[in-house]
């Protein structure tokens, strides 16, 4: 990591707008621009844009590309459609029977280059770039594969909420818009945005319908407040780093660093979609940490992921103890107000004969003991699935 | 707003009473820096605190953070309706948003605050 904090194209947009500007991961980024329960409530209500472009971005192009990241990622690559995205573990290991995640990923297979070339996209975590940049490229075969990282060529706007969809197709011809309001979940495609080209996905870390948009970096401040003028009438807002956590915790999503570690059991975190042990066909696999994922899959963990709610808005934090009867059972991994519900929640590992839903655990909040009770995730489930 | 106030670098406010007591609040700096405010602990009555000593904490959102006496003396009245209706720091942060009341032991220590317009410079730099 840098000693000086990298910027987004879109930092002054957000420092004469009021961001409130902090280290992230390496980057300057704002956390707020107004009040972070408001700016949670505009995503869920009508439509909440985020400068996601501290994500790093990269770009993997060969005709050996596939079978490569087949080798390297947890969840199968070599039967990914075109146009489709998928959620996977990075995963390293130091022998055959050790397991190191580096990090969470989601991979996008992108249309063909013109000689048929396969193109895959992948999105990986700010605080884990560098080190997943560094195991990728130790592992790059001599020929038949590209990598290059083109986190600081281009930019990422998540547009998330309800009206997102709309406002963003407000600003696409007719049949983009078209193909934008088709796509399915973790379905991508390209259109051009606001009269720039851009890669969209139906993605995103809210809970909420939504798209994300890369373009090139000097084409985001244009696309950013063509998106903001259009939707600010609606009751669109961007959102800054705070929302961004509060949303994806009342939805119930993991972050690296915080629910999922690099000696995480993904099968003990709700993680096991995220692992393909076998093939399609029934055989087995081969990457980084198979070894050890079988056997954590078919030995289960002592402690699970559960959902935790509060009484009050007092929240506990990453590190608090839960208590049951006195014992220690486990230990919270994120938690925060969640501003739909009215009251605090948490996530946190728990001994699993204490995570069914409904039991009652204490939690250690600083010097005072807070009542909870476990409650299946997510805690916020959007009501209308989109049309 | 009353020109009597003093400042503690950590953005409590203190005002002396005529009976000897003095008002201690958190300043409309500090409540905007904190923004959507969940829960505020208050210290017990009785309680003896010195000078930069926590006297309770206040939870927004984002984080938790203390809050500090900014004299010493003891803890003689808190406004315990104030953590159900945490809206009135924003509304009235030198006023209805009060916090506690301290006895100073020493009431020259308000001498070592910060008057308004060095408390403004220091926010503002």
């Amino acid at each position: 990591m840098s000693s000086s904090p990298l910027s987004t194209p879109l930092v002054h947009w957000h420092k004469s707008h009021g961001g409130r500007m902090v280290d992230f991961a390496g980057w300057r980024m704002p956390v707020q621009y107004s009040s972070i329960v408001d700016e949670h409530l505009a995503a869920r209500q009508a439509a909440g844009l985020f400068d996601v472009s501290h994500m790093g971005r990269l770009a993997i192009e060969g005709s050996g590309s596939c079978a490569w990241l087949e080798s390297l990622l947890t969840r199968r690559v070599a039967d990914i459609e075109v146009g489709r995205a998928r959620y996977t573990l990075v995963t390293s290991d130091a022998g055959p029977s050790s397991l190191t995640i580096l990090d969470d990923a989601l991979v996008t297979r992108e249309t063909d280059a013109p000689d048929g070339t396969p193109r895959l996209a992948m999105v990986v975590n700010a605080s884990n770039r560098d080190r997943v940049v560094a195991w990728l490229v130790s592992q790059l075969p001599p020929e038949g594969v590209t990598l290059h990282d083109r986190t600081f060529q281009t930019a990422m706007i998540a547009v998330q909420g309800p009206l997102a969809v709309d406002i963003v197709c407000g600003l696409c011809n007719s049949d983009d818009a078209t193909r934008i309001r088709s796509l399915g979940n973790y379905r991508a495609t390209r259109a051009t945005v606001a009269g720039h080209d851009a890669a969209v996905s139906r993605t995103g870390y809210t809970g909420e319908d939504g798209l994300e948009l890369v373009i090139a970096a000097d084409a985001a401040v244009a696309v950013w407040e063509a998106i903001h003028a259009a939707g600010s009438p609606r009751g669109l807002r961007p959102c800054g780093l705070g929302a961004r956590d509060t949303l994806r915790l009342e939805a119930g999503m993991p972050l690296y660093g915080h629910e999922l570690v690099a000696d995480s059991d993904p099968f003990a975190i709700g993680l096991g979609l995220a692992v393909n042990l076998d093939a399609a066909s029934g055989t087995p696999r081969l990457f980084p940490g198979r070894e050890k994922l079988a056997r954590m899959k078919a030995d289960p963990a002592a402690t699970i992921r559960v959902g935790l709610a509060f009484d009050s808005k007092r929240a506990a934090r990453e590190g608090s103890a839960v208590v049951v009867a006195g014992t220690t059972v486990g230990t919270v991994t994120s938690g925060s107000l969640a501003p739909v519900l009215g009251h605090a929640v948490a996530m946190a590992l728990v001994a699993r004969h204490l995570a069914g839903a409904g039991t009652a655990v204490d939690v250690l909040v600083r010097d005072a003991v807070q009542p909870a009770r476990v409650v299946p995730l997510p805690f916020y489930r959007r009501l209308t699935p989109r049309s | 707003m009353a020109a009597d106030l003093k400042f503690a670098k950590t953005h409590e406010w203190i005002r002396p009473e005529a009976d000897g007591r003095a008002t201690v609040g958190i300043s409309a700096y500090a409540v905007e820096a904190l923004t959507d405010l969940v829960f505020m602990q208050l210290p017990a009555v009785g309680k003896k605190v010195k000078a930069g000593e926590s006297i309770g904490e206040i939870e927004s959102v984002k984080a938790v953070s203390d809050m500090y006496a900014p004299v010493s003396g003891e803890i003689v009245e808190v406004n315990a309706a104030l953590p159900n209706q945490l809206e009135t720091l924003g509304k009235d942060p030198y006023g209805a948003g009060w916090i506690v009341r301290i006895k100073p032991d020493d009431p020259a220590e308000l001498a070592n605050l910060l008057d308004r317009p060095a408390y403004e410079a220091l926010v503002k730099s």
